[in-house]
């Protein structure tokens, strides 16, 4: 149990996926202008995170990686080679079938997530997950937790920067450095507020 | 539009990084060191040659319900190649690129291409437009990587410039750069710098905040 603990809060604050991996940027600042609209992002992307990284976890420890069809006498098939296009395939797969269940039984919930959620077929923080996940090998139940973990961090971090813009227009800034600059800047600060984390030691 | 300007406009005027915020991830996790931000550059733009021409060529056979799974599936595969490629002759450079040389399928850049161009227009136009906006995000990752690899090693594609304070020159290098928020602020002055010498590159506010008071009532 404390393993789950330890790297869900891993993901959260010491690898977090926007602020220290740089994942899901394009996203992170076109939406970032306001908390409500953030909110609902931030609510699909865990909830997309939860779902896609434990599934390719199962997928790529039952049928990709080599000797893993061991059961069946295909166990010399190294298929590893086929990661990328199977993660984004269940990716877009998943988000379809989210939301499609969304729209049929949660409408109101559809109602706030319905636009996020084709967006994040391509949304690198989403990729991202399965390919660390893969790349650290990590278990079935740390995948969970792994995934609810990155989904967090980077929710956090987008309505923290939410935050921020929005108070952000009553200040004075300089001309050309309004909105993109601006944003990049903050990012910078929240992101090394976040490595100053790394010195505590769960 | 003339050809040339289809291949110089994405190089300042409308660049990809700087003004689309496109593909900010990747300008900004591999430019601590200038060598794995050329590969980088290199992997994109042939990942984009590749993609626009194939999307180009079966543009008026594809179905428009299905377009963006099939885009996704052809960028996939191109970029699957390059990993393999990669990971054969240039390990090192792979092992420093990680998940980065992967998440070009997810690199809006791409997509935004395949979508904005390669299915609106005929092969020769989308491959300069590919060069293009291949172009102008190596040229912004090319600059990040400089700042970030001179001022924080001291060095350029591993030679030393800079001789360091350890290790009896004069330099001492500022370690931040090589940290993951000083990219942040690299491309965020390199953004109002570009936004200061072209002034139309602002994008407008989507609300204005009320007045505050004036002084005296205040």
């Amino acid at each position: 149990m404390t393993d789950f603990i330890d790297t869900f809060f891993r993901a959260v604050f010491l690898e977090n996926l926007a602020l220290a991996y740089f994942l899901g940027m394009c996203t992170f600042l076109a939406v970032s202008k306001q908390v409500k609209t953030t909110i609902g992002l931030g609510i699909a992307v865990i909830v997309v995170e939860a779902i896609s990284v434990p599934v390719n976890n199962i997928l790529y420890n039952v049928v990709l990686r080599s000797g893993a069809l061991d059961w069946a006498n295909l166990g010399h098939l190294d298929f590893s080679y086929l990661g990328l296009l199977t993660q984004i395939a269940v990716i877009a797969a998943m988000i379809q079938i989210l939301e499609m269940v969304l729209s049929r039984f949660f409408p109101a919930l559809y109602q706030t997530l319905g636009i996020f959620l084709p967006l994040l077929t391509v949304n690198c923080a989403i990729l991202g997950a399965s390919l660390f996940m893969v790349q650290r090998d990590i278990g079935f139940v740390d995948s969970i937790a792994y995934g609810l973990g990155a989904g967090v961090g980077w929710a956090l971090a987008v309505i923290m920067l939410a935050g921020l813009r929005e108070k952000m227009r009553y200040s004075d800034i300089p001309a050309g450095l309004e909105g993109l600059g601006i944003a990049f800047m903050t990012t910078g600060l929240i992101s090394l507020a976040f490595m100053s984390i790394a010195g505590l030691s769960f | 539009m003339t050809s040339k300007e289809t291949f110089t406009k994405p190089i300042v005027r409308e660049n990809p990084v700087t003004l689309h915020v496109l593909g900010i991830c990747s300008a900004l996790a591999i430019t601590n060191s200038l060598t794995s931000s050329l590969i980088m550059s290199v992997c994109l733009t042939s990942v984009l040659v590749m993609t626009n021409v194939a999307i180009s060529l079966i543009r008026k056979h594809l179905p428009s319900s299905v377009r963006l799974i099939v885009q996704i599936t052809i960028i996939a595969s191109a970029v699957t190649v390059i990993d393999q490629v990669l990971t054969a002759y240039l390990p090192d450079a792979a092992r420093t690129l990680s998940v980065y040389v992967a998440l070009i399928v997810t690199n809006c850049i791409v997509l935004g291409r395949a979508e904005a161009c390669a299915m609106k227009q005929g092969v020769g136009a989308s491959i300069l437009d590919a060069l293009g906006n291949g172009l102008g995000y190596s040229i912004v990752l090319i600059i990040v990587a400089v700042i970030r690899e001179l001022f924080g090693n001291g060095s350029l594609m591993g030679y030393r410039i800079l001789e360091l304070a350890h290790e009896g020159g004069w330099y001492e290098p500022n370690a931040m750069l090589l940290l993951a928020p000083s990219a942040f602020f690299i491309l965020g002055f390199l953004v109002w710098g570009i936004r200061t010498w072209k002034p139309e590159q602002v994008e407008k506010a989507d609300f204005k905040p009320a007045p505050l008071p004036d002084r005296e009532k205040r």
